[in-house]
C-alpha cells in the first residue's frame, strides 16, 4: 500500500471511522454554521444566502488600460475588483524614479497621482461595487487617493466598501514590498486601520495573508499559522492604542490561498475559522460575534500552476475553486492557465471567471452549508491540523513572537527551507505533478524532464505554440504615456498646497499622532507616491533585510 | 567555484532565489545571496568584492532584458567580464535568444528542475 502524507507533513490513514471523532464534543468544538466557533462556516447558510464574491486581480499598464479590463470582467458577471499595482507604486517610486526604469506598468497598474486613481474608477460605481487594493509599504496613501475619489464620485464614506492589503508583516515575511523598518511600517497599518474604522466603516483596512507566505514555499499548517499569528500582532498593536477590540476587528479580513490536497485545505480552514474565533473571544475578550469571524478571501495559488502543458492548469484551477467552495470563502480568486508565463491574457481571465461560476451554478457545492461536516475523515483531519496550527504557533512564540521572528529573519528562513524541501520532494516524486514528475508526454514517466532550452544543455527553445499562449506584450509606450501625464500633473498642481502637506507629513511622522489626515491632504494637493513615500522616508529610514537562506 | 545569487530589480519574489542557493549550497558550492532588491551597480560591486566565478540573477518581474543587460555591462566595464552571469526566473520563450545575445551564459526558466541548474554550473566548475 502506498504511503500518503499531508502537505503539513502528517500520514493519512487509509480509511477513518466512528473511532477517529470519538470524544468530540460536537456542539463545542463543531456547532453549526454562523455559530461560535464557527468551525462549519461564518453564517448559518452560507451560499443560499449569499454566493462568494468572484474577485480577480488585474491590473496592467497604465490606469486607462486597467479601467477598460475592470469593465470587461464586470461585464461579464465579476462583481468586484482587486487591483494589482506595478512595483514602482508599491514601493512609493514615482514612475519617472531611475529605480522604476522597465518597471512601469509591468505587473500591474501605475499610480502617481491622485489623477491615477480618479482615471482607474472612472465610470465604475464606487458606492456599488467593492474593491480590493493589494498595496501594502504604500497602503496608507492609496487608500487615501481611493478614499478621495469615492468622495469626488459621490459617495457617503459609510457607502465605501473597499479592502487595503495593509499586510506589512506577511511582505517581510514573503512578497517583499517593505519600504520602511519593521516599527515605522507597523505603525502605517495601525494609522490606516483606526482612521477607516473611525471615517469608513464597511472599510476592510486589513487583509491578514498567509496567502504569500505559503505561495513563498511554507506548508499548510504553517500558513494558517503565520496568518493567525499576524492576526494576533495586529490586534495587540490596536489594542496598545487604545482601541476596544470590538471598534476594528469586525473589519478585519483575511486573505489565503488553497491548492493541492483538497481535504487538508478544508480541513485547514475550518481549523483556522475555530481558532481565530477562540482567539479573539478568549484572549482579547472581543464581545461582538463579527469579531470572532475569520472572514476570508480563498485566492489559488498560482505557485501550483506549471509550464507543462499549461491547459491543464484550467483543470488544477477546478478543483482548487471546488476546495475553496467546501471550505467556506467569502470571496475567490482563481490563478489563470498561463500564469507560469505571462501577466494573464482576457481570455484566461475569462476561464478562471467561468471556473468559479461553473463550481459556483454547476457543481452543488454551494447547496448546503459546509457539505463535507460531520465526515470522519475531514472531522479527523480538521482536529489534526488544529493540532499543527498550534504546534506552529508555539515555535513562533520560541521565537519570541512574529514581529520579533520577522525582524530576525528566522520565519524567513524556515520558509526558505520548507521552499527547497518541496522541490527535493517534486524531484523524488514523494510529490507527484502530473506532466511534471509523472505521466510525461511522450517520457519514460519517471524523471524530472530536463527542460529543454537552457543553453548548457544545448537544447533549443520550444516554448508554448503562438496558439496556445497569449504572452503579454509590454509596451514601452505605456510607460511613455504614464510620464508625460506624471508631467502634466506636476505642472498643473498648487505648489504651494504641495510643499505644506509633505512638510506637514515630515513634521508630524517625527510625532506620533495619526498619520492619515496629513497624508490625506498631501493626496488631494496632489503630491505624487514617490513624494509622499520620501516624507516619510526622510524620517522612518529603510528597512534593512535580514538575509538568511 | 563561488556563486553570487541576486535579486535585481524592485521585485520582492525570492522563492526561486532561496531555493537555487539552498541547492548549490548542497551540491558543495560556496553561495553568497545579495537579498532583494538589488541594483546593477550594487551587484557588480559584491560580485567582484566576494570574487564569485558565476553571477545568478532570478527575476520574476519581467524586467531580466534591461538588468541583465545593465549588470553584464558593469562587469565589463569594471573588468571582471570572466564572471559569468546566469539567468533564471519567469523568462518566457521568446527572450531566451535575447539573453544569450545580450551574454548571459546559461538560461534557466520557469519549469528547470534544480538538477539541470546544479549539473550546469558544476561543469563550469569542472571546466575552470
Amino acid at each position: 500500500m502506498r504511503d500518503v502524507k499531508l502537505h503539513a507533513g502528517t500520514p493519512v490513514k487509509p480509511v477513518y471511522g466512528p473511532e477517529d471523532v470519538a470524544g468530540r464534543d460536537p456542539a463545542a468544538d463543531i456547532g453549526r454554521p454562523g455559530e461560535y466557533p464557527f468551525t462549519r462556516g461564518i453564517h448559518p447558510a452560507m451560499y443560499r444566502e449569499r454566493l462568494w464574491t468572484m474577485r480577480q486581480y488585474v491590473g496592467f499598464g497604465t490606469p486607462a488600460e486597467t479601467n477598460t479590463r475592470f469593465k470587461y470582467l464586470m461585464s461579464h458577471g465579476q462583481d468586484a475588483l482587486n487591483v494589482a499595482f506595478d512595483l514602482p507604486t508599491q514601493l512609493g517610486l514615482d514612475s519617472d524614479d531611475p529605480r522604476a526604469e522597465g518597471e512601469v506598468g509591468r505587473v500591474g497598474m501605475a499610480v502617481d497621482t491622485l489623477a491615477d486613481m480618479e482615471e482607474a474608477f472612472a465610470g465604475i460605481p464606487l458606492d456599488r461595487v467593492s474593491v480590493s487594493l493589494t498595496i501594502n509599504g504604500m497602503a496608507a496613501p492609496i487608500t487615501a487617493m481611493y478614499y478621495a475619489v469615492a468622495e469626488r464620485q459621490g459617495t457617503p464614506a459609510d457607502r465605501v466598501v473597499t479592502t487595503p492589503q495593509n499586510d506589512i508583516l506577511k511582505e517581510f515575511v514573503a512578497r517583499g514590498t517593505w519600504i520602511y523598518p519593521v516599527e515605522p511600517s507597523l505603525r502605517l497599518v495601525a494609522d490606516l486601520i483606526e482612521f477607516s474604522a473611525r471615517h469608513y466603516p464597511r472599510s476592510n483596512p486589513v487583509s491578514v495573508c498567509g496567502y504569500h507566505i505559503r505561495e513563498a514555499g511554507c506548508t499548510t499548517a504553517q500558513e494558517m499559522a503565520y496568518g493567525l499569528a499576524i492576526a494576533r500582532a495586529y490586534v495587540e498593536l490596536m489594542v496598545a492604542r487604545g482601541m476596544g477590540v470590538d471598534e476594528f476587528a469586525p473589519r478585519i479580513s483575511f486573505n489565503f490561498t488553497c491548492w493541492g490536497k483538497i481535504f487538508e485545505e478544508v480541513a485547514k480552514f475550518r481549523a483556522g475559522r475555530r481558532l481565530y474565533a477562540r482567539m479573539l473571544r478568549e484572549r482579547f475578550g472581543a464581545a461582538n460575534p463579527k469579531s470572532w469571524m475569520f472572514r476570508t478571501l480563498i485566492g489559488g495559488g498560482g505557485s501550483s500552476f506549471v509550464v507543462q502543458e499549461p491547459e491543464n492548469n484550467i483543470v488544477r484551477g477546478a478543483y482548487i475553486a471546488l476546495a475553496a467552495a467546501l471550505s467556506g470563502a467569502q470571496t475567490m480568486a482563481l490563478p489563470t492557465y498561463d500564469e507560469a508565463y505571462t501577466i494573464p491574457s482576457a481570455k484566461a481571465q475569462l476561464i478562471a471567471l467561468r471556473t468559479m461560476q461553473i463550481c459556483a451554478e454547476e457543481s452543488g457545492a454551494a447547496d448546503t452549508a459546509d457539505p463535507l461536516g460531520g465526515s470522519y475523515y475531514v472531522e479527523a483531519l480538521t482536529d489534526e491540523m488544529e493540532r499543527a496550527i498550534v504546534a506552529e504557533l508555539e515555535h513562533v512564540e520560541h521565537l519570541g513572537g512574529l514581529v520579533e521572528a520577522v525582524r530576525s529573519g528566522a520565519i524567513q528562513a524556515e520558509v526558505a527551507r520548507q521552499a527547497y524541501r518541496f522541490e527535493q520532494q517534486l524531484a523524488s516524486g514523494e510529490i507527484k505533478k502530473v506532466a511534471v514528475n509523472c505521466y510525461l508526454t511522450g517520457g519514460d514517466g519517471g524523471t524530472l524532464p530536463g527542460f529543454p532550452f537552457n543553453q548548457i544543455a544545448g537544447g533549443t527553445p520550444p516554448g508554448p505554440p503562438s496558439d496556445q499562449i497569449e504572452l503579454y506584450a509590454f509596451d514601452q509606450r505605456v510607460a511613455d504615456a504614464q510620464l508625460a501625464k506624471l508631467g502634466r500633473v506636476r505642472r498643473e498642481r498648487d505648489h504651494g498646497a504641495v510643499d505644506r502637506a509633505l512638510r506637514r507629513l515630515s513634521d508630524e511622522a517625527r510625532g506620533t499622532t495619526n498619520l492619515m489626515p496629513a497624508i490625506v491632504e498631501a493626496v488631494k494637493a496632489y503630491a505624487t507616491l514617490g513624494e509622499i513615500a520620501a516624507a516619510m522616508r526622510e524620517v522612518f529610514g529603510e528597512h534593512k533585510e535580514p538575509v538568511k537562506f | 567555484m563561488k556563486v553570487l545569487i541576486a535579486k535585481p530589480g524592485l521585485d520582492g519574489h525570492d522563492r526561486g532565489a532561496k531555493v537555487v542557493a539552498q541547492a548549490l549550497r548542497d551540491a558543495g558550492l560556496e553561495v553568497v545571496y545579495t537579498g532583494l532588491k538589488r541594483t546593477p551597480e550594487e551587484i557588480v560591486q559584491v560580485a567582484i568584492q566576494e570574487d564569485v566565478d558565476v553571477v545568478g540573477l532570478s527575476f520574476l518581474s519581467g524586467a531580466h532584458l534591461l538588468l541583465t543587460r545593465r549588470v553584464i555591462e558593469g562587469l565589463r566595464a569594471a573588468g571582471a567580464d570572466d564572471i559569468d552571469v546566469v539567468v533564471g526566473g519567469t523568462i518566457p520563450p521568446r527572450d531566451v535568444a535575447m539573453l544569450r545575445d545580450l551574454g548571459a551564459a546559461a538560461i534557466f526558466p520557469m519549469g528547470t528542475p534544480l538538477s539541470d541548474i546544479v549539473a550546469a554550473l558544476g561543469k563550469r566548475t569542472a571546466r575552470s
